[in-house]
């Protein structure tokens, strides 16, 4: 009995880097007490992060699976794991269990296409891992475009890697905005949806897009005007989860569960689900 | 086919009683219940028991492992550990069915292995019915009380108790009672279950058809007008859940015991408030949403993944328990807009 | 059993949606069978018609229901209420839980309300249908024909104990207003009270080892109006939907017992509706006798706005040691 893998049964990860990316997002290096990823996974999966007696709860994995040495995780705080998480220090031994999920259909779908990312706030925590696998594997992909905002430049995740790797790449595109102008931002000022249509990109793209429901709702709509179909849009959701494995009942809309039919879903097959999100 | 006379039975739970544990419906003041046989406890004649047969593998709460917490480090503990083997004597066809139900959520990759354990170190023996009630409807559902699955099938007629094997551990648990019982035709079973069938027929509910539900029925029901009504007295408790065979939505929770962390499963319920709660949200805000939530997905979203089975065996507990009385029959009538 | 009918209700309440005093109607609807009716809200008297019952399955206590109802949508709402219903009425407005001015409520008389589980114990399985004729029930059955027995063979225990059939609030009474009954609603507590302290932990042990934790008790009650309720909320450390050991699970009834003394009317719909057929109701009445012993009689939702003695301070208050002493005295 105890030799047979049990999922809900989690591995022990330690936290060996604490990155404040915004005021209230930090990003978590997690490895296994022997110093190695916990597990593999694909762009767009999540894992199963708990505290004892603190609680259970599944985040994206932001780091790419190109990265070898470790994972990590950029959690914003807003609940009782995610607030004990943030006054968390380096040494600090949590439970990891995963990978969950679909991915991104990263070497299917995307191959050879012209990638449009689109986040907003935390949004950008699921496309990161994403992102920096495309860039990995750059000869595998067209012409790549970011665009991404948030409320000010302190609330811009990642955006020492945005400044000094994204910007910096061949055929990246990135696109960053704020929602008001500020002192020191010379950058555009406006929200996500208004720039994405601004910009106007061809519609050959493949879109994948991620943030808050009114953003994603809203930058939809747009590129919908644009002439973008449904079926080249992808986006990732977020449901209360427990089991992580289609089993607890907890994230079922429809005839799916998001821990394993999604999180990743394409706009068109969105739809056809009741609207439970 | 073996049978034995009726008044051997206490005979034959001794004997399973010496290679496994045995459980059996007995009747108690509140109704029949499922308890560890001892010598001289009498089977119920109940036609079902009080809480569903679920508990045997899907257990109202379950430790699942233990942290130890030190500073900053924590230590896993498996706590699991093979279970005995036991054998489950009377269970009605609707339950049997239920157990196929939770298989089909448990058992597929990745198998929880609690659940499976459970399942593995089980024989069930079923017993057929002959005196359905008038909340019975299990044949909705395509179930025949008349010919329950199992292990090991059974049939009580006035004298005698029939038994027939249906898999390896069915064998198994007839051979160790080859002793008590002797070969059989299965005459007085045939009878027996034609007139169970006739019976069948004149129940209040032997028209109720789920023809109209199943696999890909979304669209068709989920913005059905009626929700509405149907669910405006819902009080959000979750008895329907919790008698339902089927139901096995459940919550994973730590419990702090000062020198170390349990963390258990328990059953949870859609119907629950907080089900779908999350920081930022809750996308089922009303108890329209939950109450639909519950009969969607035993009549089309369980279906449209399990080769159009329903979740739902006509047991009729939650007829019997909703404090509102308002029930899944009630709800295919109504939204199924038939009589 | 009854004595008001069906057809008197639906009239009365035709009558008033159709002269505009209400725009809805909180009553029973026709279920399945004859014991099967849901809670329901009328809006017109073709729907009164074809589905409103009133029969001994009526037990149900809508007055929790106008929170809810009150707040949908303008116009009053007509309820019925039975005198048990009217006590939880006044202590609802005791409690400013919703707003006496949307509701036309008519208090009715009640004799006493059946219990389908009594009346499947004693004349078995299969029932077709159940029919009232004075002291008599006549049950059509599956299997053995029709069966007569006494109305009183199966009425709801709490109904055999009723404590009044006086209506305390109505905006109109149809017949006349009973009495407060002097009932023997306290014997099953005495009984209790006489055991010693292991007999009486293994009665509720045993009794609430069956709990399944459906919230029912919590979610029926009159009394349990909270927006949210502790055991609801995760950050209450108690929030549990199961036990995570059995100490949880008495802590549970009894701790609602607590929050609901002094202001439970001792309605009965928690027993009524316990799916695992556990007496919850026998604590809320241990507190009812305790407070009317240590402070005087005191009869929650008796009228509107009156202070429970647990809410009361006064000199005369019987002292912390003197209860104890009073509690080892009844053991004894």
């Amino acid at each position: 009995m105890a030799n047979i893998e049990e999922t809900l049964i989690p591995k022990i990860g330690v936290i060996t880097d604490v990155r404040i990316d915004t005021p209230d997002v930090k990003t978590f290096r997690v490895v296994t007490p022997d110093g190695k990823k916990a597990f593999d996974h694909k762009p767009g999966q999540c894992a199963m992060l708990s505290i004892p007696a603190v609680g259970e709860a599944m985040f994206s994995i932001t780091s790419s699976p190109t990265n070898t040495e470790f994972m990590e995780f950029s959690i914003k705080k807003c609940d009782c794991v995610t607030e004990w998480l943030h006054q968390a220090e380096v040494g600090q031994q949590i439970t990891i269990r995963g990978p969950y999920g679909n991915p991104f259909p990263v070497d299917d779908e995307f191959a050879g296409k012209d990638l449009l990312f689109v986040a907003g706030g935390i949004g950008l925590a699921p496309l990161r891992s994403v992102i920096n696998y495309c860039r990995h594997y750059r000869d595998r992909y067209g012409k790549i475009d970011i665009v991404y905002g948030s409320r000010s430049k302190a609330d811009l995740v990642d955006y020492n890697e945005i400044i000094t790797e994204w910007v910096t790449d061949d055929g990246i595109d990135v696109h960053l905005t704020i929602d008001n102008a500020e002192e020191g931002w010379d950058g555009h000022v406006g929200f996500v949806p208004n720039y994405v249509k601004e910009l106007g990109f061809d519609t050959n793209k493949t879109v994948i897009i991620c943030g808050p429901p009114i953003m994603i709702k809203f930058t939809l709509e747009g590129l919908m005007t644009l002439g973008y179909e449904k079926t080249q849009v992808y986006t990732t959701m977020e449901l209360r989860m427990k089991c992580g494995v289609g089993k607890c009942g907890r994230c079922n809309i429809g005839d799916k569960y998001v821990c394993k039919d999604g999180p990743v879903f394409r706009c068109d097959q969105l739809e056809e689900l009741p609207d439970e999100y | 086919m073996r049978k034995c006379k009726t008044d051997a039975l206490d005979a034959v739970f001794a004997e399973i009683a010496k290679s496994s544990l045995l459980y059996i419906p007995t009747d108690t003041e509140k109704g029949a219940e499922y308890k560890k046989w001892s010598d001289g406890m009498k089977m119920s004649n109940a036609l079902n028991t009080v809480r569903s047969p679920k508990d045997f593998f899907f257990p109202q709460t379950e430790d699942l492992m233990e942290f130890k917490v030190n500073g900053k480090e924590i230590e896993v503990i498996d706590t699991r550990s093979e279970k005995e083997d036991f054998v489950v004597f009377g269970v009605r066809a609707c339950d049997v069915k239920s157990f196929e139900i939770l298989d089909r959520v448990f058992l597929i990759d990745p198998c929880d292995s609690y659940y499976a354990n459970r399942r593995e170190h089980s024989t069930i023996v079923s017993v057929a019915c002959t005196r359905p009630v008038e909340t019975c409807f299990c044949q909705t559902f395509g179930i025949d009380a008349a010919a329950p699955e199992g292990d090991v099938s059974c049939w009580k007629t006035d004298s005698e108790v029939y038994f027939k094997a249906n898999t390896p551990k069915g064998e198994a648990l007839l051979a160790k009672l080859e002793g008590i019982t002797v070969d059989a035709d299965d005459k007085d079973v045939t009878a027996q279950q034609e007139k169970t069938r006739e019976i069948m027929k004149k129940l209040p509910l032997a028209e109720l058809s789920a023809d109209k539900f199943g696999a890909g029925k979304t669209e068709e029901f989920f913005n059905a007008p009626e929700w509405d009504e149907l669910s405006e007295s819902c009080l959000g408790c979750g008895t329907c859940t919790f008698v339902c065979p089927t139901c096995q939505c459940y919550d994973i929770k730590d419990y702090n015991t000062g020198h170390g962390v349990i963390r258990f499963r328990c059953w949870d319920s859609c119907m629950y408030s907080d089900f779908t709660k999350m920081a930022h949200g809750n996308p089922r805000l009303t108890q329209k949403e939950r109450f639909r939530q519950r009969f969607m997905h035993k009549l089309v979203y369980y279906p449209s993944n399990n080769d159009g089975l329903f979740s739902c065996v006509g047991c009729g507990r939650c007829l019997a328990k909703c404090p509102i009385s308002m029930n899944i029959v009630k709800v295919m009538k109504t939204i199924g807009k038939s009589e | 059993m009854q004595k008001v009918t069906s057809e008197l209700l639906v009239k009365k309440a035709s009558e008033l949606l159709e002269n505009g005093t209400v725009t809805r109607v909180l009553g029973w609807k026709k279920g399945e069978f004859s014991y099967d009716l849901t809670p329901a809200v009328f809006e017109s008297g073709e729907e009164l018609i074809k589905d409103f019952v009133f029969s001994d399955f009526s037990g149900a206590n809508f007055s929790k229901y106008l929170i809810k109802e009150t707040k949908k949508a303008d116009g009053k709402v007509l309820v019925f209420l039975k005198p048990c219903d009217s006590y939880s009425f006044n202590q609802l407005l005791t409690e400013h839980r919703f707003d006496r001015e949307k509701v036309y409520a008519i208090g009715i008389p009640c004799e006493g309300m059946a219990d389908v589980d009594k009346i499947k114990k004693n004349v078995g399985d299969g029932i077709i249908d159940i029919i009232s004729d004075g002291d008599r029930i006549v049950v059509k059955t599956l299997y053995d024909g029709d069966k007569e027995i006494a109305a009183d063979d199966v009425k709801a225990e709490r109904c055999i104990v009723c404590k009044s059939k006086k209506c305390v609030a109505y905006d109109e009474l149809l017949g006349d207003n009973g009495e407060v009954i002097d009932s023997e609603r306290f014997d099953e507590v005495e009984k209790l009270e006489k055991m010693t302290d292991d007999e009486r932990f293994a009665f509720w042990q045993n009794e609430l080892s069956r709990c399944i934790r459906c919230n029912a008790c919590r979610d029926v009650c009159p009394a349990c109006t909270c927006e949210k309720c502790v055991f609801d909320n995760p950050k209450s450390g108690v929030e549990n939907k199961a036990i995570s050991d059995s100490f949880e699970e008495k802590m549970f009834h009894i701790i609602r017992a607590f929050h609901v003394a002094g202001r439970c009317t001792d309605c009965g719909e928690c027993s009524r509706v316990c799916p695992q057929g556990i007496p919850l109701h026998l604590l809320n009445r241990k507190f009812i006798k305790d407070i009317n012993e240590f402070y005087g009689e005191y009869q929650a939702g008796a009228e509107i706005g009156s202070r429970a003695p647990l809410v009361n301070y006064t000199l005369d208050d019987i002292e912390p040691v003197d209860a104890v002493k009073k509690g080892e005295a009844d053991n004894a």
